[in-house]
């Protein structure tokens, strides 16, 4: 996917997220660290432009809420989590560039649940690659993309990267 | 950007960027703390011996609360209900406690170098509670911690700590970490509490209480130990008030921003008045709080040695 795509593919989720909930009451949009943040605030950004009205958006770093940490020897530097808003009723749109085993997003949703009771939670990926290891589906998907598991799925996005794109690379070649 | 060592046994051997980790991880438990249910599943199945063979509730409590927050599973030996009241060696100890695997042992001991002594001993990762009168790293970082709080920074400020320096763990910590980082520290006490050897540590000494807080950005406070006092250090409370008490007229001298601190549990009227600890300058308060962030901080990275990982692609199996 080139910057064109990506940013074509987030005006679809914006409307569909829209369409969804009919408007944008309740709804707030918590991009998971790193690139979810990005991706969470342009969506935030295309609705604004769509139904004028702002969505709150949130910062969340799962790294607390990670299953693996006992098995890992290399802990994740921890970010904080910004979520300057209440959750409790809330419709929450969780934000991720990849899903892949689904373990991301469960932690994630232990994340928000420990800052409150939401009315709903939803997940909108830009990519889907498949091989799933937990009950978990998206909402929103930008791409659903084949992939093996020699194989990643390389999300670069201007404000972290620099530039916008999203590409398949054999796991070997990083 | 890892840990080196799996234990924490000083700020001695620590590097300024370990530090920094420290700090800027502390950063990101305070939150958890200001929720509403403060607890994260992080360490459980993890358990953590806390094994305090000198009186302490100030530090064993932070540290239960750090423990409980993340999850793992906590034991608490005190030398009053261990065996060692009954004759038993630190060694045997050590080995009885390892013996119930634990990950953690945060241990406080009357001697200096105790618990580097059973980090020889113990797969578990030691984390030094304070030793004798040698070092209490999670104090100095989280004074560290609420200076960078408060301050922004802690490179160029002037920190003058006052008291009884002679029998002060926390003080050789907080000398070790400010001068990592860059700033300038000048102590002040009287005499028979200033040890010799602590002017080559790269910090001024004087006896004047003016002449420190001249012009300085911190104000650190220490407890005289009345425990300890009995070998006629000084003459009398009272003259050491009037000589090394901390008075609103004393600090006026120092910036006008300036904040005090005090490791606690303070002395009312001895080392400080009760209207500058309670004032608008005192940042006690907030170093108890910081204290609980900064050793879930501790208790995480020496958890497993620290990496960047980032998208969710390099999550492993995530």
């Amino acid at each position: 996917m080139d910057e064109a795509t990506i940013d074509r593919t987030l005006t679809r989720i914006a409307h569909e997220i829209l369409e969804k909930h009919k408007g944008t009451d309740g709804l707030v949009l918590v991009g998971i660290r790193s690139r979810g943040v990005p991706l969470a605030r342009r969506l935030a950004d295309k609705i604004q432009k769509i139904e004028g009205a702002e969505v709150p958006v949130g910062i969340l770093d799962i790294n607390l809420y990670r299953d693996d940490l006992t098995t890992i020897s290399d802990h994740p530097i921890l970010r904080k989590t910004e979520i300057p808003f209440s959750v409790d009723g809330a419709k929450v749109v969780l934000v991720d560039d990849v899903l892949f085993t689904g373990r991301t997003i469960r932690a994630a949703m232990d994340g928000i649940i420990d800052l409150g009771r939401p009315r709903q939670i939803q997940l909108a990926v830009l990519v889907d690659r498949g091989h799933r290891e937990l009950p978990i589906r998206a909402d929103y998907v930008g791409k659903n993309v084949s992939t093996s598991l020699d194989e990643m799925v390389k999300v670069s996005l201007r404000e972290e990267d620099g530039s916008d794109s999203v590409d398949l690379v054999v796991k070997a070649e990083r | 950007m890892r840990l080196k060592s799996r234990h924490l046994l000083g700020i001695e051997s620590l590097t300024p960027e370990e530090i920094v980790l420290i700090l800027d991880t502390a950063e990101s438990f305070a939150e958890i703390s200001r929720r509403e249910i403060k607890k994260v599943p992080t360490l459980r199945g993890r358990t953590v011996v806390n094994l305090f063979m000198e009186p302490s509730t100030r530090t064993r409590t932070s540290f239960e609360l750090a423990e409980k927050r993340l999850s793992a599973d906590s034991l608490n030996f005190s030398a009053s209900s261990s065996s060692l009241v009954k004759g038993e060696t630190l060694i045997d100890t050590a080995r009885n406690i390892e013996a119930m695997a634990p990950d953690f042992i945060v241990m406080r001991h009357q001697m200096s170098g105790a618990p580097h002594f059973l980090a020889r001993y113990c797969r578990s990762s030691i984390i030094n509670a304070g030793d004798g009168s040698h070092e209490h790293p999670t104090q100095a970082l989280l004074d560290a911690y609420t200076i960078r709080q408060k301050k922004k920074a802690i490179a160029g400020l002037k920190v003058a700590i006052i008291g009884d320096i002679l029998h002060s763990r926390v003080v050789r910590s907080n000398i070790f970490l400010l001068r990592k980082l860059g700033a300038e520290v000048i102590l002040a006490g009287p005499p028979t509490l200033m040890p010799l050897e602590v002017a080559r540590l790269g910090v001024k000494v004087t006896h004047s209480m003016a002449e420190a807080l001249d012009g300085a950005d911190v104000i650190m406070m220490l407890r005289i130990q009345m425990e300890r006092q009995g070998k006629g250090y000084f003459p009398s409370v009272r003259e050491y008030y009037n000589l090394f008490g901390l008075t609103e007229e004393r600090v006026a001298l120092a910036k006008r921003d300036a904040i005090i601190m005090h490791p606690g549990p303070i002395n009312r009227g001895v080392e400080i008045e009760s209207k500058v600890a309670d004032g608008a300058y005192s940042v006690i308060l907030d170093q108890v709080t910081n204290g609980v962030a900064v050793r879930m901080a501790v208790l995480y990275l020496l958890a497993g040695e620290t990496g960047d990982a980032d998208s969710a692609e390099e999550r492993p199996g995530h």
